[in-house]
């Protein structure tokens, strides 16, 4: 397996080389659609809906537009928004990334706002050629993993399959993020007892505790009714599942969405926003959660699903890993691995774990994904607010 | 003879429930350790059929740690699932097919 990756200014290496067209506020929304058609697989979409300010959203966008599978960025700006353009363009602009901001209201309309943006792209993209190439080593990698659409076969076939994969990958130097707190109540005192430090222990407890307020308060936990059509019965059951993803190894530290692990190994990300509920639910959707891995430095996404999710990503490729052979003779064409095979007795979790390992190589070395195929692209963003972590939660 | 049937699998040695691997309909006859129970109604894949007898507030254990409370007396071999037990954490939020919460 040779993996080239593309080389930016900070060291880090991308293993694709994507044009991002990011808008600041959902007014500008159409106007990056149309600039990023004109190269349907280059161009990616993202962008931050609101108009009021909010750190977070800042701060995702940030990393978002410096991540390493982005080559160049072009802001879209309605012209009145919160969205503090300046200091976006300023933080790509320092990581060496092309980058240009585009404010519609100073630039003649929609229509002259998307000439000037393709133009632009067109440019980008051509200028991505000459990107620097490096080797790249799976300790190089940040793999996030997710499910979505769980039911009651995602638990014994994707999710631990996906584990075993997380485990080698670990022990290669790779560095693996597991995610959703609110999706680990229940498994605090098995998932503590992991923790590479007596202090981490303590933190990892606390985010998942803070998880089981903060849904208690909004009334409903991270369950949607398809689950239950699927078998699981109850939060921790379902979070008992999820859990599987993590694998076996130790758990070197506890991030927040954007926060750079530091170094190999495995990371869970606390996704439920600190302080007193406000904005809703923490993650509305699945993409929210690959869009904060991917924030925190994430170059793909693992994505068990037992109902059968079809959604890939902007920037960051998506692997779906189908965890029931009938999910997956329905929806074969968008699942890259099937796990089914362990319900259905034809595998084990260890050769489905290897199928896994050997496509995250793949993958990384330029393989497009199913989704990658598809033109799946989507993108969410909403407001959150977090405090920084505390000294514990990192390795020394 | 084999003490679970192939259609189940039992995930830790100390679990209350056995999980479907397939659709199986009502009045078939499934095998649970000693036991041969006929099932009162259909189950689909990845849904829990009870191992052992529970009595309610029993922790329903399943990879081998509690999934949550019985809320009715459960016989070997009952589907085991939103109306026999409950969430210790958050209720569980669930549609039927009416459109009705359940």
């Amino acid at each position: 397996m040779t993996m080239q990756g593309y080389l930016r200014a900070d060291g880090r290496k991308g293993i694709r080389n994507q044009v991002i067209v990011a808008y600041l506020v959902e007014c500008a929304h159409h106007v990056a659609r149309e600039i990023a058609l004109l190269d349907r697989e280059k161009a990616h979409v993202i962008g931050f809906p609101g108009c009021f300010p909010n750190p977070y959203a800042q701060k995702m966008m940030e990393r978002l537009c410096t991540h390493p599978n982005v080559g160049a960025v072009l802001l879209v700006s309605l012209g009145c928004e919160s969205f503090n353009r300046v200091q976006l363009e300023r933080v790509v602009a320092d990581s060496g990334r092309p980058v240009e901001t585009l404010v519609i209201q100073k630039t003649g309309g929609t229509k002259s706002a998307i000439e000037r943006g393709r133009a632009f792209v067109a440019d980008a993209v051509n200028t991505l050629d000459n990107t620097p190439r490096a080797p790249m080593e799976l300790s190089d990698l940040v793999i996030g993993t997710v499910c979505g659409g769980s039911d009651g076969t995602s638990g014994i076939s994707g999710n631990p399959a996906t584990g075993r994969a997380f485990d080698q990958l670990v022990a290669a130097g790779a560095t693996c993020i597991f995610e959703e707190t609110g999706e680990l109540i229940g498994c605090e005192d098995i998932m503590a007892s992991r923790a590479a430090t007596p202090e981490l222990a303590i933190e990892l407890r606390a985010s998942v505790e803070k998880a089981a307020r903060y849904y208690a308060e909004l009334g409903y936990g991270s369950f949607a009714s398809g689950n239950a059509d699927g078998g699981l019965s109850t939060i921790e059951e379902k979070s008992m599942g999820a859990y599987a993803k993590s694998g076996a190894s130790p758990i070197s530290g506890l991030i927040k969405p954007g926060d750079i692990p530091p170094k190999g190994g495995l990371y869970l990300m606390d996704v439920v926003p600190d302080g007193p509920v406000q904005f809703g639910f923490p993650n509305i959707s699945d993409n929210a959660e690959i869009v904060e891995m991917m924030a925190s430095g994430a170059h793909m996404t693992i994505f068990v699903t037992g109902r059968g999710s079809v959604v890939g990503s902007a920037i960051s490729p998506v692997i779906k890993v189908a965890a029931n052979p009938d999910m997956y003779e329905r929806l074969h064409e968008d699942m890259d691995i099937n796990a089914g095979r362990i319900i259905s007795g034809t595998a084990d979790l260890e050769t489905v774990g290897a199928e896994i390992m050997d496509l995250v190589g793949q993958v990384a070395a330029g393989e497009p994904t199913k989704s990658e195929q598809l033109g799946h692209q989507e993108f969410i963003l909403t407001y959150k607010s977090f405090e920084p972590i505390g000294p514990a939660c990192l390795p020394a | 003879m084999p003490d679970i049937d192939p259609r189940l699998i039992i995930l830790n040695d100390h679990d209350t429930v056995a999980v479907v691997r397939c659709a199986i309909d009502a009045g078939e006859k499934v095998q649970i350790g000693d036991a041969v129970v006929t099932l009162m109604q259909a189950v689909t894949m990845g849904h829990k059929l009870a191992r052992a007898s529970m009595q309610p507030g029993d922790k329903v254990l399943k990879y081998g740690v509690p999934i949550g409370s019985a809320t009715t007396a459960i016989a070997v071999g009952d589907h085991v699932h939103l109306h026999n037990m409950k969430s210790d954490y958050t209720p569980t939020y669930a549609l039927t097919e009416t459109g009705d919460i359940a």
